[in-house]
């Protein structure tokens, strides 16, 4: 193999595919870290030449981690369409780019093609990609899901009601979720963070979240976001959940780190079919984020870019009904400043939808990151035009447990009157229906928590 | 340039600007006759004197204009830190309550950007070693470096400190010195006195610039204590800018993580810990250590061997 340019007058050559990847990824705190980023921009931007170059089928034979020694990547290469993948396999990563962005291309024909891509394949193509380029295409790519309501469809976007609360307080959620609710957020989820992850706490937030949902006839699902192995042991007791959920790693090992492999995974889709009280047939919920396997040592000296569409690759086998990545979470170290985390943000919403799944986004920051509530508007505004599913929903954007400040509900209703676009439709009727919005709109009675006060 | 001509684009820049205040329909632009040129006293008749909206009263009002139940909205607010009945312009927030918000990441952002006061340190005949780290911004991008100590801090360290003390303190800065500002000088004696009545030997004491956590691990190869403790300022969360945490560990040592140490945290006089009572929990924490010759996961496991707990109530 000989992958290899020159750039004004200079030459540059890369050693391995894993290499290449990783020196044409756009800056990242976290490749850095690794040691594996490219060293100078011109560097970084002969990586992309080359990288346009390569045919998708060096891409498919060379994983970031070898089928045999990883779960993940027989997951990835075992569900791949070997019809699909054999009419693409010559195509370059600069062709894919192009195939994508044409006119002529339709979004059947992407939903197509998906099936037979790998996550490299995903990652290497975002790459070469502007931050428009990564608005416009996903923007062409509509992955509609069904759970207990409808999410994806082109014209809605949802937000997921996140009431978190420091202690777990019943009564401290459930006002949160009345005022998530007055403001239209909770079509995409009612989904806590609990900070006590024992049994009897998720369940007592189950029973709470689902009486909700069953006095005032809310057409949504419930998810309390503990261990997997927790939520299987409510369902097993009976608890109503709605949806099950688990954080996603790109590697083997880095699920070993969350306390998670397929065939547990496997086990909780399954429990999910038989015990969850929604209809379905989409009932898992998983998260992800950019850097997590280099915090737990397990990327495999690949970059950031590559894990995460990995991630996307496994989540696929569990038609899910919502992924988010939780952009911002983890930190400078991985992803420094608003730049870093607005174009993360942006390709992580791109692979998803590349690969098939109802993508939607945690914009968020940590307050030892270079960003402010101002950088995760402007994310907003541009993943909302990219067409993303759903963004989270926090009090004036300001996560009491977790720390951290994300969208919030206001946002949610701001994006939706600024950009022409409406709550799920079971959603949005159902707030018709109380009085609540109107004609796309938020009524006088919005926006008012004691509203739920009457019954 | 005299002092002439100074004058007259001074004077050239006010008369414009008047010019654009008087064609704006605002309330203070109809204060004073717009074509005067003096340029003072125009805004005598504002006076703005607010009182500071970080205050718990302040924090607690309702901004819903015409809620349908305002008790029963209150109930609901008293429940919950999160940010709630806060209302509406449209679908954005209120005025008031988006630059609290924005006063509340300020201050955070002014906690991980400042720096730790020399005098606070001086109280306490704290001298000064720095991490690997070079500045703030590598700071923050590796924290790989901020777990190692300079040759050259070693060797300050080997000169002036007392070697295999049971107990060594360390302070950070971590990611807020306001937290060390704000708590040492409370947290500190504490510490001390409650050791001395304990008869547990303390080292000498000493300040450590962009630490992070793990570097307890590097200055035991150089101590060989038997416990060492760093006071640390957390990452600021919204609003709670001054948060220190205590980590400790039984003999730490290259590989040691979190697991094995045991931790303190949200030290503070601002909603956490008051730094106080926080001072007499890390001495108690220390004494169990140092009597189970263990931390962390293994405490946990050596001190529940002993005193089996309850089993969780949440077994049906």
């Amino acid at each position: 193999m000989l992958l290899r340019t020159k750039l004004f007058g200079k030459t540059y050559e890369f050693g391995s595919i894993k290499e290449l990847l990783a020196k044409a990824n756009e800056e990242k705190s976290g490749d850095r870290q690794a040691g594996i980023a490219a060293e100078s921009v011109t560097e970084r931007v002969a990586a992309k030449f080359v990288l346009s170059e390569l045919p998708l089928r060096a891409l498919y034979e060379n994983p970031a981690v070898p089928y045999e020694d990883d779960e993940v990547t027989r997951v990835i290469i075992d569900q791949v369409n070997l019809t699909i993948y054999n009419e693409i396999k010559d195509w370059t990563v600069g062709e894919l780019r192009e195939w994508i962005m044409k006119d002529t291309t339709t979004p059947q024909m992407i939903r197509r093609v998906s099936n037979g891509l790998t996550a490299e394949m995903v990652a290497a193509v975002t790459k070469l990609m502007s931050n428009m380029d990564l608005i416009y295409g996903a923007s062409k790519v509509r992955v509609t899901a069904h759970c207990a309501n409808t999410i994806g469809l082109p014209g809605t976007l949802a937000s997921r009601n996140q009431p978190n609360h420091p202690t777990d307080s019943v009564e401290g959620i459930r006002a949160t979720i009345y005022e998530g609710l007055s403001y239209g957020s909770g079509d995409s989820v009612i989904g806590i963070n609990p900070v006590d992850d024992s049994l009897g706490s998720v369940m007592r937030l189950l029973d709470m979240t689902y009486d909700v949902i069953q006095k005032w006839e809310i057409p949504t699902q419930n998810c309390l976001l503990a261990h997997v192995t927790t939520q299987m042991e409510a369902m097993k007791r009976g608890s109503p959940v709605g949806m099950v959920f688990q954080s996603l790693a790109g590697s083997q090992k880095g699920n070993e780190s969350f306390g998670v492999n397929v065939g547990m995974l496997d086990e909780a889709y399954e429990m999910a079919k038989k015990y969850a009280w929604t209809a379905g047939p989409n009932y898992m919920y998983f998260e992800t984020g950019q850097g997590s396997e280099l915090s737990a040592d397990a990327h495999h000296g690949a970059d950031q870019l590559v894990m995460e569409a990995r991630c996307y690759g496994l989540a696929k086998r569990y038609h899910p009904f919502q992924v988010n990545t939780v952009v911002g979470f983890i930190g400078p170290e991985y992803l420094y400043d608003s730049v870093q985390i607005t174009r993360a943000g942006l390709e992580d919403h791109f692979m998803g939808k590349l690969y098939g799944i109802p993508m939607g986004v945690d914009a968020c920051y940590t307050n030892h990151a270079k960003a402010t509530q101002n950088d995760i508007e402007n994310l907003a505004v541009l993943l909302t035009s990219a067409g993303c599913n759903y963004f989270m929903g926090v009090p004036l954007g300001d996560d009491v447990m977790l720390s951290y400040q994300c969208t919030s509900f206001h946002d949610a209703a701001s994006l939706r009157q600024l950009l022409g676009l409406r709550p799920l439709p079971e959603f949005e009727a159902w707030m018709e229906n109380l009085g609540l919005m109107k004609d796309g709109k938020l009524t006088e009675k919005a926006g008012d928590a004691s509203f739920f006060l009457q019954k | 340039m005299d002092q002439n001509q100074i004058e007259a684009i001074v004077q050239a820049v006010l008369a414009e600007l008047k010019k654009k205040e008087a064609s704006q329909p605002t309330s203070t632009a109809s204060l004073t006759p717009a074509a005067t040129a003096s340029g003072s006293n125009k805004t005598d008749a504002v006076i703005i004197d607010l009182p500071d909206p970080t205050t718990p009263e302040f924090r607690n009002a309702v901004g819903v204009e015409n809620p349908m139940d305002p008790e029963g909205l209150l109930n609901l607010k008293s429940t919950t830190p999160a940010r709630i009945g806060a209302g509406r312009a449209g679908p954005r927030p209120r005025t008031k309550s988006w630059l609290l918000f924005q006063a509340d990441h300020g201050v955070t952002q002014d906690a991980i950007y400042g720096e730790v006061k020399q005098e606070i340190l001086d109280q306490f005949g704290l001298f000064t070693v720095q991490t690997q780290v070079k500045d703030k911004a590598e700071y923050l991008l590796r924290p790989d470096l901020g777990r190692l100590l300079t040759p050259e801090a070693k060797m300050l360290i080997d000169q002036k400190c007392v070697k295999k003390p049971q107990v060594q303190i360390v302070v950070g800065d971590g990611l807020s010195a306001a937290a060390i500002n704000n708590n040492l000088p409370q947290i500190f004696p504490v510490i001390k006195q409650g050791l001395e009545a304990a008869n547990i030997s303390m080292g000498t004491p000493f300040f450590i610039k962009f630490a992070r956590v793990g570097v307890i691990n590097d200055v035991n190869t150089v101590i060989g204590a038997d416990v060492v403790v760093i006071l640390i300022g957390e990452r600021p969360g919204l609003g709670v800018a001054d948060a220190m945490s205590a980590y400790m560990g039984w003999r730490p040592g290259p590989g040691k993580t979190d697991a094995q140490r045991d931790v303190i945290c949200m030290i503070t006089n601002n909603g956490g810990l008051n730094p106080l009572e926080a001072g007499a929990f890390v001495v108690e924490l220390i004494r169990k250590i140092l009597k189970y010759q263990a931390s962390g996961v293994e405490l946990k496991l050596k001190t529940s061997e002993e005193t089996p707990e309850h089993p969780p109530s949440d077994v049906l």
